[in-house]
Formats: structure tokens, C-alpha cells, sequence
């Protein structure tokens, strides 16, 4: 029963990830694309060693290269998330199912994109060097583990704190961790600024702009579409759940 | 009683019952393997490291790499 419900959610999950996926890629197509397109003619016209042959067509690239990309990042990321509901449920505080699920894609948000794009951005085509994308790669990909690492000690944190502080206390305590601790990794990890000299700044601000509205569709979707998913699947567990605190003694009914 | 089991959505503020750690580790383990290698087929093969030989695989998620914030080349 509890291993048929973790696979319950873990399948909703990966729906409502392709469903926030979905609207993420409008977004990308819509916002980013021509920001993508305007990169690679300013990298085009500043060329001194691109020419060759295309392994994948622009059109090909931005419509069919894009959604898959996009849907299956939506998709992985919604079994991730749901995992973590899993084991956030009826953990971290009195919250419902559906509001779990809308602050777990909120945190997700945070501790997955927001925390590190603040460090290593979003950078369109052009404005990176290909000689550090090892450093790049390495360095964004730490960020984004100690992040997500510092979201869960800050949640352990508060919870561990309630007792003595209270909710509201002991929440801005871990948030206090939380952003002291990232402020630390933001002052001590190198940081990478290989944008040209004469690269619109515009341009830039507005890829990462749309880069940024991709991730708020894909994790606001995916928490209001999960939320109402996980609430039907979980309906016996909190309907039993809510009968056990009423009334100890019913909760040996079967039902 | 009965009521409150037929219709177990009317009260917004139960708390479903926890999941057991043991029911889901094994999922946890397996399923978040599975779409950590997706997403690392998304955000970074053929970028710093490769499992397939070629280009093929960056071009094709090349849009969505910039698109979703990955570092690219």
C-alpha cells in the first residue's frame, strides 16, 4: 500500500512535470528563441573559425532539439520532485497536499535555478568561452548540488529548531542559514565573465530574463498540477490520516 | 464518520499520514538515478565530458541547454 502510493506519486509526478514541461517550452519558444537566434548572428558576424557544416539545422534545433530538451528536463524534474514530496509529506509541517506540493516546487525553484543562475547565469550563445567549459560545467553543476544541500540542512535546521523557537522563529532562522551560507559559497567559488566586450547588453539581459521565466512557468506549473494529482492519490491517506487524530480508536476500521 | 471517508477532500487542513523511509528509498534510489542520467543527457553530455562520441547529442539539446541555464560552450 505505501509502495503503491510512493509509485502513484512518483508517476503523477512525472505527468505534471510534462505538463509544466509543455508550458515551459511556449515560454522558451516564445521568449527565448529569438534571443538564442540574435546570439549566434552576433557570434556569425564576430566568426573567425565557424563555417563548417551544421550537424543540426536552426529550425531543427529550436523547435523539435528544444522540446526535447525541455520535456524531459520537465519530466526528470518532476520525478526528482516527486521523491522529495514523498518524503516531505506530513515531515516538514502541517501542510495539506496541495500546499506541500506548491511550496516544494517553490523551494525546487529556489534551490534547483534561482540560487545558482544568480551565480553562474544563463548565457546565450557567444558569450562563453569553449576553453573553461570544463571549470563551467564542473562549477555550476557543485553549485546547484550545494544548494539543493543547503535547502534540505536549512528545512532539518528549522525543524529542529521549532520546538524551542517557535514556527515562526525557528523559519527565519533557517532562512537566515540558508542565505548566509549560500552568500559564503557565492564569495569564495571563482566567478566566470567572458561576455564580449561589444555584446548587446540588452541581448544579454533579456535571454537570461526569458531564461528565468522558462524556470518559474516549469516549477509553478509543475506544483499547482501536482498538488491537485497528489491530493487525489493521497485522499484515503489524509482522509485516514484525519480520522486517526479525531478519533485514535477508528483508525482500526478498515475501510 | 462515514461521511468524512466518503468525502475525504471536503477538509483542507488534514495532513495525509507520513510515507515510511522504507517504502520509498527503493524507488528514491532507482527512479533518481534514472532521471539524473536524463538530465545529464540534457544539461551536459558532450560538453566537459562524453558518452557518446560526436556532436550529435549537444546540437540536438542545444537550444534548451542555453534555454534552461546549462553552462554550453
Amino acid at each position: 500500500m505505501n509502495s503503491a502510493t510512493v509509485r502513484n506519486l512518483l508517476v503523477r509526478g512525472m505527468l505534471a512535470g510534462l505538463a509544466a514541461g509543455l508550458l515551459a517550452l511556449v515560454v522558451a519558444y516564445f521568449l527565448g528563441e529569438s534571443r538564442v537566434d540574435a546570439a549566434i548572428a552576433f557570434e556569425e558576424a564576430h566568426a573567425h573559425e565557424h563555417g563548417g557544416v551544421e550537424a543540426v539545422s536552426r529550425t531543427m534545433q529550436s523547435t523539435a532539439g528544444l522540446s526535447t530538451g525541455v520535456l524531459v528536463y520537465g519530466v526528470a524534474f518532476g520525478g526528482i520532485a516527486a521523491l522529495a514530496y514523498c518524503f516531505a509529506l506530513g515531515r516538514v509541517g502541517r501542510f495539506g497536499p496541495r500546499a506541500s506540493a506548491l511550496l516544494l516546487a517553490a523551494a525546487g525553484l529556489v534551490a534547483v535555478y534561482v540560487v545558482p543562475f544568480l551565480k553562474y547565469p544563463a548565457n546565450p550563445p557567444a558569450t562563453s568561452d569553449p576553453e573553461t567549459i570544463d571549470q563551467r560545467t564542473t562549477l555550476y553543476f557543485l553549485m546547484v548540488v550545494l544548494s539543493v544541500l543547503l535547502a534540505v540542512a536549512a528545512v532539518i535546521l528549522g525543524k529542529r529548531l521549532a520546538p524551542r523557537l517557535g514556527n515562526w522563529n525557528a523559519t527565519l532562522a533557517a532562512g537566515a542559514f540558508f542565505v548566509l551560507a549560500v552568500g559564503l559559497a557565492y564569495a569564495f567559488l571563482p566567478s566566470y565573465n567572458e561576455v564580449p566586450k561589444d555584446f548587446p547588453a540588452t541581448l544579454l539581459w533579456q535571454f537570461r530574463l526569458a531564461a528565468l521565466a522558462v524556470q518559474v512557468t516549469l516549477w509553478t506549473v509543475f506544483g499547482l498540477v501536482f498538488g491537485v494529482l497528489a491530493e487525489r492519490a493521497l485522499a484515503p491517506r489524509t482522509a485516514a490520516a484525519g480520522e486517526e487524530a479525531a478519533h485514535p480508536r477508528a483508525a482500526a476500521v478498515p475501510h | 464518520m462515514a461521511q468524512s471517508v466518503a468525502q475525504p477532500t471536503t477538509n483542507p487542513t488534514a495532513v495525509p499520514a507520513k510515507l515510511p523511509i522504507g517504502a520509498i528509498v527503493p524507488w528514491a534510489v532507482f527512479f533518481g538515478i534514472l532521471m539524473l542520467v536524463l538530465l545529464y543527457f540534457v544539461g551536459a553530455e558532450q560538453g566537459a565530458t562524453s558518452v557518446v562520441a560526436g556532436e550529435d547529442v549537444h546540437e540536438w539539446v542545444h537550444d534548451a541547454r542555453h534555454l534552461l541555464g546549462f553552462p554550453c560552450h
